[in-house]
């Protein structure tokens, strides 16, 4: 019997980082408290290698255990975004977790894990590999929202991200029963091929499953209904870990829900596009609206996380090769934005006075005027101002959209943008345009590691602005061989 | 009478029922839990079903993978149902909703 | 060596750095160099670029400077470009010009504010993102223009955010032009999606090309640039914003609320006419919404007391006046009227500010007068700008307008009777305001004083230029058109000689009311006292505030106070004066979804997929 070809080249990134984390156990085991400063940059040190393993991989297209993996540029760029909320939120949790008695080693392991989790769901091919890099990610994440017991929020916020995660695990895995009934197997391409044949596409296997596995990606992401415990969640959660969940578990969710409906699911493109400009306008509608009316940072972050999952959903509901770039660079840009925006909010606060309460940033100007620059930068990139990340990745989502005709959709994101405006820059008026109200902001501390944090942030920020040009090169370089490897791919 | 592939995703549409239905009438953390175990079962019910249909082996891999997942939850989910019972005296799950809005 | 005009924007760019790091460090000296000193250093390279595009001939007065490729998104490819052709070159000319000048007296005014950094800092931003408004080489620098002007706008009218109306005024001002954003953005979107590109000269040339005069397209494209414009350039229905903007420091009301961003709209408008002469309907439309705000600003002026409300009326009017005559497809006459509008208006608000100085921060007219004597230089210099904005021969606002209103006497009769009869008013209540603040006895007890040589330099020097712009473009010779390739105005003598002999009689009616016998302490106005509720109709600005107060904010607000009540950081309280409260009631409802019981959360995931596999069914 012949053995199937391994070709561990297509999981190098997964397994560098999977190793790492056993390595950073073995090292607290072996150093304990000696080594505990350090814990973090060995952390970031290894997903820099992960990183660089990733792009050195650029082009290769390796394709690995019987087309289960693939790793292809689509999922470099997925990597590389993993590695940066990766790291920018490492850099900001060490010592968040010191200053709350909260550092214990295999937070690093766990997220790494998790991390892991993402790039198994960017170059799987297989909806069993999927629902494995999901479960990776996920299982995790569910320990590491209620890392910061006994504070109760924090075990709330845990078990109602675990018992409705779970929930959202079995609408997947009906899904891909229902799927695998109606096609006879799991793996993308041979869906695909069964997908010829006119009478699979309309059999209610078929649509069932497709709407199921929407609903168990839709979760992760937080789109508009599956969305409910995104604001809860993230509130109850350690700040770096919702700062971590935001983009990563994001990124992990929308390269999946990418894959599957362009891989598995081009001729039955016009029932999911269709499906997704219903969430994408249910998304967009929610989370703005929603976000108006907080009073917590961390809420009002959440919800605009929920209404920029809208944005990325206008790319993937564009169906075009457009809005798969336009998306991955949404991704990208967000990451920075979002990981930054948090990361204000992690530099300013300090144990038992959480930086939550917007009002609280008032007059934020006068004491603090470089966080409050930056803080601004953020914002300006969040609603989509001229020079910063955000505009540039809406105009890409935007006229994916256009091109695909999708004109009411387009209106209610525009619409919805501008509303946006209201709650982002009302932070701004705050922070410039009133007077500080108690001693929020007159001692901070700024360690290295959210030095670096936020450095990274907003030149990554301005730099996406201003010159996004390279990148999407890069992007639509991907796209090319996506185009071959996700659309057109014929073996 | 031999049993058909139809019959048994009926029934494993009937345990997916039921387990949802579990899920949005009980409030004891565990029993919710295992109603969410539950339609996962009615998942791998399917697979199984469908695979002995097919006549692969692929969907019988998959319920391997699920099963040890649901194991992994179990471990996870359990944990955080003693801490909060440990905190707030209660499993049930209408009693921590306190973030809202 | 046109690639220089990048530096135009830079110098102030740099000034905003130096100001905004180390401004507090440098102390007030030398951020008054700084300030100043970049907007003038971008004046003297805007001149020699200006200098010697003129030198070229005609058909090469077009100069594009791509910086590197912005956003190439596929077939989508824009430039960070500029463009400097006669349109802009008029535009730069102007915004460094009367901005250096604005800067100088800006230094007066602000003298011993404690964030005197900060507004130098705002006020050169401004200066560099106004000029990346006008020297964009495509629609979406023009839109990065358009959104940082508008943010430095409302960072400027909050600037004493101390002040309750001054942080209220900055939120009306940002929800008004969020309204008239939405326009825009659609509008660029969807020239890009008719002509597959947003540059400039290939949207433009594509445009006639391939569009028949009245196409949909075009009259879509252009009512969405229209929305755009209403709300920069304070139009009907959108012009409630400009009016409380003047809580914002004096300066800034002259710089932005006068002479340069105010008039965005009037530019983009000429810029793309393009399009707009593509669609004749949009025109009428244009042209009707300009001479309808000429009139029914021009007639609230006639009431107000607040000598900068009086004249931030006359600006929405006089922006009404170059809406309209860009409507009427006099691009022309419209820019030539933004120009003189930009000596004189700004040296209207410029003295204005000269005597709220004097009179130490007093902004009612009814307790000025007679400051004639105490105040020679202000006054002087007000006159020629009140004469200039009044129409008076041969001062520059005579010709500006003549020539708006003899295209409308040849076009359209409505509009030309809706623009005189402003004219008139215009007269009037410039006269009036004269009068009232310069004339007569002192009506209260405070001892006005001369401002400082760094104020009164720049009202001379604006002076002039209020007096002789008109020479730019005498009618029939048209320099000014010509520059800008357009027809030159013809003269029309009867024209003239009514909208002169209506301006000599506006003013003598307003001497007849306020400078016959000077207005006394504590005595009712005596137009007051004639037009009985009529005047009190104008006064209270035709209950424009009110009525909006009453159909819109008033039920938000009830119901907003009804709801949370724990949140009214102003941002919130402005949404509400803009979103019809059914808005709120919907939010207000998603909110109470969000219950935190798990449970529910689960049914609406399930819902969600019910619904979804019923849209999948039944399409």
């Amino acid at each position: 019997m012949n053995l199937p070809d391994y070709n561990f080249t297509a999981l190098t990134p997964a397994l560098i980082l999977s190793l790492w984390a056993i390595l950073i156990l073995l090292v607290d085991l072996l150093f304990g408290e000696r080594i505990q400063r350090w814990l973090s940059w060995l952390t970031v040190a290894g997903l820099l290698v992960t990183g660089a393993s990733a792009l050195s991989l650029w082009n290769v297209r390796a394709e690995g255990f019987s087309g289960m993996v693939v790793l292809d540029n689509f999922a470099i760029v997925v990597t590389v975004i993993a590695m940066i909320a990766g790291i920018l939120a490492v850099l900001l949790s060490s010592d968040y977790l010191v200053d709350r008695d909260l550092f214990r080693p295999e937070y690093f392991a766990l997220m790494l894990f998790s991390i892991t989790g993402i790039l198994l769901l960017a170059s799987g091919r297989n909806l069993i590999m999927l629902f494995l890099g999901l479960e990776l990610l996920s299982i995790p994440l569910y320990v590491l929202t209620g890392f910061a017991r006994p504070d109760v929020q924090s075990e709330e916020a845990a078990m109602k991200y675990f018992l409705l995660g779970a929930l959202a695990s079995s609408f997947l895995v009906y899904g891909i029963a229902l799927t695998y009934g109606a096609t006879g197997s799991t793996d993308l391409l041979k869906i695909r091929d069964a997908l010829q044949n006119v009478q699979v596409i309309t059999s209610t296997l078929t649509l069932g499953g497709l709407i199921l596995i929407l609903v168990g990606f839709g979760f992760k992401v937080a789109a508009v209904p599956f969305h409910m415990w995104t604001p809860d969640v993230y509130q109850g959660a350690p700040t770096p870990i919702t700062a971590y969940m935001s983009v990563g578990a994001k990124a992990g969710g929308f390269a999946a829900l990418l894959r599957i409906m362009y891989v598995a699911f081009p001729q039955i493109a016009s029932y999911w596009t269709g499906a997704l400009v219903l969430l994408a306008i249910a998304t967009l509608v929610v989370g703005n609206l929603l976000a108006i009316q907080q009073s917590s940072l961390k809420r009002l972050l959440a919800y605009s996380s929920i209404a920029h999952a809208g944005y990325i959903l206008v790319g993937l509901a564009a169906g075009n090769n457009r809005g798969v770039a336009g998306a991955l660079f949404y991704l990208l840009a967000y990451a920075f934005t979002n990981l930054g925006a948090f990361g204000i909010m992690i530099a300013l606060s300090k144990k038992g006075e959480e930086a939550d309460s917007i009002e609280s940033y008032a007059g934020l100007s006068s004491r603090q005027p470089w966080l409050a620059l930056a803080m601004t930068v953020f914002m300006l990139s969040l609603t989509g101002v001229p020079l910063t990340a955000g505009l540039v990745g809406k105009i890409f989502v935007f006229s994916a959209a256009a091109e695909a005709g999708l004109w009411t959709l387009l209106i209610v994101a525009v619409l919805t943008s501008v509303i946006s405006a209201f709650y982002y820059l009302r932070l701004v008026v705050l922070m410039y345009m009133r007077d500080p109200i108690n001693d929020f902001g007159t001692q901070v501390h700024l360690t290295p590691g959210v030095r670096t944090a936020l450095a990274l942030a907003v030149i990554g920020t301005v730099l996406l602005g201003i010159i996004p040009g390279n990148l999407i090169d890069f992007t639509n370089q991907t796209l090319a061989i996506t185009t071959q490897t996700l659309v057109a791919l014929v073996h | 009478m031999a049993v058909s592939v139809t019959n048994y995703t009926v029934l494993s549409a009937m345990l997916f029922t039921i387990g949802i239905i579990g899920v949005l009438t009980r409030r004891n953390a565990i029993i919710v839990f295992m109603s969410i175990e539950l339609m996962l079962n009615a998942g791998n019910l399917a697979f199984i079903a469908f695979s002995r249909a097919f006549g692969s082996v692929d969907g019988q891999i998959f319920v391997f993978f699920v099963l040890t997942v649901a194991a992994a939850e179990v471990a996870i989910g359990l944990a955080l149902i003693v801490t909060i019972f440990r905190s707030k005296n209660t499993a049930d799950i209408d009693d921590i909703s306190t973030m809202r809005g | 060596m046109f690639d220089l005009v990048v530096l135009v924007i830079l110098l102030p760019l740099l000034g905003v750095i130096v100001n905004a790091f180390f401004g507090r460090r440098l102390g007030e000296r030398w951020v008054s160099y700084i300030g100043p000193g970049a907007v003038g250093l971008s004046f003297l390279v805007a001149l020699i670029l200006v200098l010697s595009l003129a030198g070229l001939p005609v058909d090469q007065r077009h100069h594009e400077t791509i910086l590197w490729t912005w956003i190439p998104i596929g077939n989508f490819q824009v430039d960070l470009g500029f463009l400097l052709d006669p349109l802009s070159a008029v535009m730069i000319l102007i915004i460094t010009g009367v901005g250096f000048l604005i800067h100088i007296y800006s230094v007066g005014y602000m003298h011993g504010d404690p964030r005197f950094a900060r507004y130098f800092t705002y006020l050169n931003l401004f200066v560099a993102s106004m000029l990346t408004l006008v020297l964009g080489n495509n629609f979406l620098v023009l839109f990065m223009g358009w959104e940082l002007v508008g943010l430095c706008s409302y960072l400027l009218i909050g600037f004493w955010f101390e002040r309750v109306s001054a942080s209220d005024a900055a939120v009306k001002a940002f929800v008004v032009n969020r309204i008239g954003d939405f326009g825009f953005i659609l509008g660029v979107m969807l020239i890009w999606t008719t002509f597959g590109t947003l540059h400039f000269t290939e949207v433009f040339e594509a445009a006639e090309k391939s569009l028949q005069s009245g196409a949909p397209v075009a009259i879509a494209i252009t009512l969405l640039l229209l929305i755009g414009a209403t709300g920069k350039s304070a139009q009907i229905p959108l012009y409630v914003w400009l009016p409380d903007a003047m809580a914002g420091p004096t300066p800034v009301s002259a710089l932005i609320h006068a002479a340069t961003m105010v008039t965005a709209g009037v530019y983009m408008m000429a810029r793309s006419h393009v399009l707009f002469e593509l669609a004749p309907f949009t025109g009428q439309v244009v042209a009707w919404i300009g001479a309808a705000t000429a009139l029914l600003a021009a007639s609230i002026g006639v009431a107000q007391y607040d000598i900068k409300k009086v004249l931030a009326y006359s600006t929405v009017s006089q922006l009404g006046f170059m809406v309209a005559a860009a409507g009427m497809g006099a691009f022309g006459a419209a820019m030539f009227h933004l120009t003189t509008h930009a000596f004189f208006k700004g040296l209207l608000f410029l003295g204005a500010g000269s005597v709220i100085h004097g009179v130490h921060d007093e902004q009612d007219m009814r307790k000025m007068g007679g400051l004639r004597s105490s105040m020679p230089t202000t006054f002087w210099t007000f006159v020629v700008a009140a004469l200039a904005l009044a129409g008076i021969p041969p001062l520059s606002g005579f010709f500006s307008k003549d020539e708006i209103l003899a295209t409308a006497s040849s076009q359209n009769i409505g509009i030309y009777l809706l623009l005189t009869i402003a004219a008139f008013l215009t007269a009037f209540y410039i006269g009036r305001q004269v009068l009232m603040v310069f004339f007569g006895q002192a009506r209260s007890d405070v001892h006005a004083h001369e401002s400082p040589r760094v104020m009164t330099i720049p009202l001379i020097v604006l002076a002039v230029f209020a007096a002789i712009a008109g020479f730019f473009n005498l009618p029939g010779v048209g320099s000014f058109s010509g520059w800008l390739g357009e027809q030159a105005g013809e003269l029309n003598l009867a024209v003239a000689a009514i909208s002169t002999l209506l301006a000599l009689a506006g003013l003598g009616l307003a001497w007849l009311l306020y400078g016959r016998s000077p207005v006394q302490q504590d005595q009712r106005d005596p137009l007051a006292v004639r037009l009985g509720p009529v005047f009190t109709l104008l006064e209270r600005k035709w209950y424009v505030d009110e009525i909006v107060d009453l159909t819109i904010a008033r039920p938000f607000k009830a119901l907003c106070s009804f709801l949370a009540g724990e949140m009214d950081l102003g941002i919130v309280d402005g949404f509400v004066n803009g979103v019809a409260w059914l808005v709120s009631l919907f939010s207000r409802w998603l909110r109470t979804i969000q219950t935190g019981f798990v449970r529910s959360y689960a049914l609406a995931m399930l819902l969600g997929a019910v619904l979804l596999i019923v849209y999948v069914a039944t399409r």
